[in-house]
């Protein structure tokens, strides 16, 4: 018997072509194969029947057309793969559509790519779709391209010409960010620089394709990264209850302690349990597939996020995220999806469509909806926490499917920058606490008062009026009688939060003990007015939730312009000229309240009807008895 | 701690095969009780420790080989398996416009509709590979068929990294192909390395042996002196025949795969 051991196997690398309709993708597959002698035998004289069938020239691109339609059309219609070899190591190659009909397939192909072939015409030049393709290789994270500029025979082999290519397409690559590591002319129809050097450019000095191609990592499993491991079921076949997933990232051994998000719960791990294998796992890495038992019984679901207690995944219930849009129903502001991100799924709405990126001359413009097959930024807000990293930072779970009508519409990926990590805003740190009860209650508050407790919840934008409004609001009710007091932003920045700054983290933190504080006030029977930019939606949220029912949102509202215009610290000023970074509203989301209890307009009416319209509402919501209250003023 | 590349398609089937137990409904896996589907039996024991908590089935032509039969037999009762048969169609029953091979292929496909129709399923996992047959390649992972079993090739859903699409309308019923991935030569590395058994007749005898296991009659032996599997990894690396080329269907028409894949075929 001949020995065969695994150390024999040869690495695979997975290569994506891409490139314009009619570029020559599947050809340059054919000559690929052919060159390197992974054609099966009878397969060039099948290729050659059915082209004299059908009286068409003889055309490589044949090998990956299956189908009848495609072979009729002479277009690829779905993603296909083949396997070939060079000297050096396997390939799949898996050749996507060029046609813009045919994205999604172009992406399925894709996605599942470790390196990409981008071929351009060098008749024809960069056209959209090479563009677009570039574009969307960047995003999928496919980060070693090399591109074809094929048909040169059809240009004499110019030099020139190619270099016009050369420089035009690295330009627009750099400009997304992306580096491509060869340029190589070739002519998939000739064989030149394919596998054998090109006597036709002998002004080309760099490597052929196959040379390109044999020169490209294998992409390693992300092992020494945080520990990303996501529920994707649990099973009780028997006595034991298992935890099975794949690890995403990182590796874990028996003995790790383990946290659990959203939910926040921990355990060690007791085993590592697997099938059919000479000694049960003491650890596991990046891409396994495995199952583990805990040290305790705790209720975890699919879709909870394992990490390690130090490097644990962010929390949010909002996010932005670079979508790409598949749909025939365009994505708008205001629908829901369901959003599948790792194991987890949840149903996000679209809170807001930043910008709309034209792939072509990647300028961004702001719309209302997101067309099939375009990409753009938006805002993200889910109806339960979720457990994610940023794209950059870990990739498989800061990459997401959006859902509509059982289709995937969309997929995205995560950028956090700009808000806030929650989990600490949701996490209570100490235990053995119990809540002391109170002997005097609120009635009795209220009553001596002649008014009950409330919390009214200024947000606006910086320089809308709201500190200039809460002082004399508060001046108002002082002369009506009521307990008030102004809870204003740069205050308490003074005092009970000096240690905080203005990452959207303590920005965050800055809002949850703001909203802990005015309900206090509120509780201890006084009217607390808070002058608070707040202008993330779950802040004010988890401050409502804080407060309780006495919580009245009240909107100061004023554009951007308006409040440039004002500018009362000089802040718009400083945050233009970048001295400030992150300054809501200009380079800062700010969220504006969905159903806010009152809107003030400070842009169409003066100062005095902006008092009188709070105050208004005030008596009519928090006095015992509007009459009795008139009692008190002065 | 790295990964080898057996490990690496060993993984994402076990994926696939969790996601498919945990995201549908009724599912069931066909168990043809060749080398490949062998394999994703084995795979789904690894997935779920030993238990395989879905239905083994095989559909049966009454024209496989005797020493299938006895494979199937022996091994049913061996892993515990809940085993399951389906009964195929008389040739009668089938489309008389396909060409001879193709229209005994289909009766498969038929019987296969009438099973799953009979049993309800959700969803069926079958062991097809891309590497097997052009029309293959371009399959999904998780792939819609409607309820007569049709596959709409030309607008498949999209498949992102690993964010199969498994929310489906309730007419729909689902493929899934957790070996899509896996080429002829992993299966027979896996099949060494994991000790999976294997029916006989994939072993050379007097210069001939079955790369393909169909039907008794529409499957022909390949030249081969295999006897081994270190033997037939050895062939198959240098080996320039197509896999298929002994199956007798795909070659009778230009699309008659094609036909038959697209009415529900495997």
């Amino acid at each position: 018997m001949t020995e065969y051991t695994e150390a024999q196997q040869r690495d695979l690398l997975k290569i994506v072509i891409v490139g314009h309709v009619d570029h020559g993708k599947s050809t340059l597959v054919g000559r690929l194969f052919h060159d390197t002698g992974s054609l099966p035998d009878g397969k060039l004289e099948a290729i050659q029947a059915m082209c004299d069938q059908r009286g068409l020239p003889f055309e490589y691109a044949f090998l990956m057309d299956a189908m009848q339609a495609e072979r009729d059309q002479g277009i690829t219609i779905d993603t296909s793969q083949i396997w070939f070899n060079t000297d050096q190591r396997d390939y799949v190659i898996i050749d996507a559509p060029g046609h813009t009909e045919f994205l999604k397939n172009m992406i399925t192909g894709a996605a599942s790519s470790e390196a990409a072939v981008l071929v351009i015409d060098a008749g024809e030049g960069v056209q959209e779709q090479s563009r677009k393709h570039g574009y969307l290789l960047h995003l999928l994270g496919v980060k070693q391209i090399a591109i074809a500029v094929n048909k040169m025979d059809m240009i004499d082999y110019d030099q020139a010409k190619f270099d016009a290519i050369e420089t035009e397409y690295r330009a627009y690559l750099t400009s997304i960010g992306v580096t491509p590591t060869y340029l190589i002319p070739v002519s998939a129809r000739e064989g030149d620089n394919i596998a054998s050097r090109s006597a036709n450019m002998d002004w080309y000095q760099g490597p052929t394709l196959v040379e390109a191609l044999d020169s490209f990592e294998d992409t390693s499993l992300p092992v020494d990264a945080p520990l990303r491991f996501p529920i994707q079921d649990v099973y009780k076949f028997d006595e034991r209850r298992i935890l099975a997933g794949r690890i995403e990232s990182g590796t874990l051994k028996v003995g790790d302690e383990l946290l659990f998000s959203p939910s926040n719960k921990k355990a060690r791990i007791k085993s590592i349990e697997a099938w059919s294998v000479p000694e049960q796992p003491t650890s596991a890495s990046a891409g396994a597939s495995i199952g583990i038992t805990l040290d305790h019984q705790l209720f975890i679901e699919r879709g909870e996020l394992a990490s390690h207690v130090a490097t644990p995944p962010l929390e949010t219930d909002v996010f932005t995220a670079r979508l790409f849009w598949l749909a025939k129903d365009p994505l708008t502001v205001g629908k829901c999806y369901t959003m599948k991100l790792h194991t987890g799924e949840c149903q996000v709405e679209v809170q807001e469509i930043r910008t709309v990126i034209n792939t072509d001359t990647l300028s961004e413009g702001a719309g209302s909806e997101l067309q099939r097959n375009s990409i753009g930024e938006v805002v993200l807000r889910a109806r339960k926490m979720l457990a994610l990293d940023g794209y950059d930072d870990v990739a498989a779970t800061g990459r997401f499917v959006l859902i509509d009508n059982y289709n995937i519409a969309a997929g995205g990926v995560i950028n956090m920058t700009g808000y806030a990590d929650q989990r600490d805003l949701i996490t209570q740190k100490s235990e053995n606490i119990t809540r002391v009860s109170h002997d005097v209650t609120e009635e009795a508050r209220a009553a001596r008062n002649g008014h009950i407790g409330g919390v009214l919840w200024f947000t606006g934008l910086s320089g809308s009026g709201k500190s200039t409004l809460a002082v004399l609001v508060e001046k108002r009710l002082f002369q009506k009688g009521y307990q008030s007091y102004v809870l204003d932003g740069d205050n308490v920045r003074h005092g009970l939060n000096a240690n905080l700054g203005f990452s959207p983290e303590d920005r965050a933190e800055n809002i949850r003990r703001i909203g802990e504080v005015a309900g206090l006030f509120s509780r201890a029977g006084m009217v607390a007015i808070t002058s608070f930019i707040s202008p993330y939606r779950s802040d004010r949220d988890r401050a409502r939730t804080a407060v309780g029912s006495n919580f009245h949102e009240i909107y100061i509202k004023a554009d951007v312009a308006a409040c440039e215009g004002r500018d009362p610290k000089g802040l718009y000023k400083k945050a233009r000229s970048g001295e400030i970074a992150e300054f809501t509203g200009v380079s800062a989301p700010y969220e504006a309240p969905e159903n806010p209890q009152l809107v003030v307009d400070t842009v169409s009416q003066d100062i005095e009807t902006c008092v009188d319209q709070i105050v208004d509402y005030i008596e009519e919501h928090l006095s015992l008895s509007r009459s009795k209250s008139l009692d008190f003023s002065i | 701690m790295t990964m080898s590349h057996l490990d690496e398609l060993e993984a994402e089937s076990i994926y696939i095969l969790r996601e498919a137990f945990n995201r549908l409904g009724k599912i069931g896996l066909l168990w043809s009780l060749g080398k490949d589907s062998n394999v994703m039996l084995w795979l789904a024991r690894k997935a779920f420790f030993g238990k395989v908590p879905f239905p083994a089935m095989h559909v049966d032509t009454g024209k496989k080989f005797k020493e299938m039969y006895d494979f199937r037999d022996q091994y049913a009762d061996e892993w515990g398996l809940n085993f399951m048969r389906g009964e195929c169609p008389p040739l009668s029953e089938i489309d008389p416009s396909l060409p001879p091979a193709t229209r005994a292929a289909a009766r498969k496909t038929e019987g296969l509709k009438r099973f799953l129709a009979e049993h309800k399923f959700d969803g069926v996992i079958a062991g097809i590979r891309r590497d097997e047959e052009a029309l293959r390649a371009k399959e999904r992972v998780f792939s819609p068929r409607q309820t007569t079993g049709e596959w709409d090739f030309r607008d498949q859903p999209p498949e992102f990294w690993n964010q199969y699409n498994t929310s489906f309308p309730p007419n729909v019923h689902v493929r899934i192909h957790p070996l899509l991935h896996w080429t002829e030569v992993d299966i027979w590395k896996y099949t060494l390395r994991e000790g999976i058994p294997v029916i006989p007749l994939y072993f050379a005898k007097n210069g001939k042996r079955y790369r393909s296991l169909g039907d008794e009659d529409i499957t022909n032996p390949v030249d081969s002196d295999a006897t081994t599997i270190p033997e037939i990894i050895r062939e198959l690396e240098t080996t320039t025949v197509s896999e298929r080329s002994g199956r007798a269907m795909d070659h009778e028409a230009e699309d008659s795969f094609e036909r038959l894949r697209a009415n529900g075929y495997m």
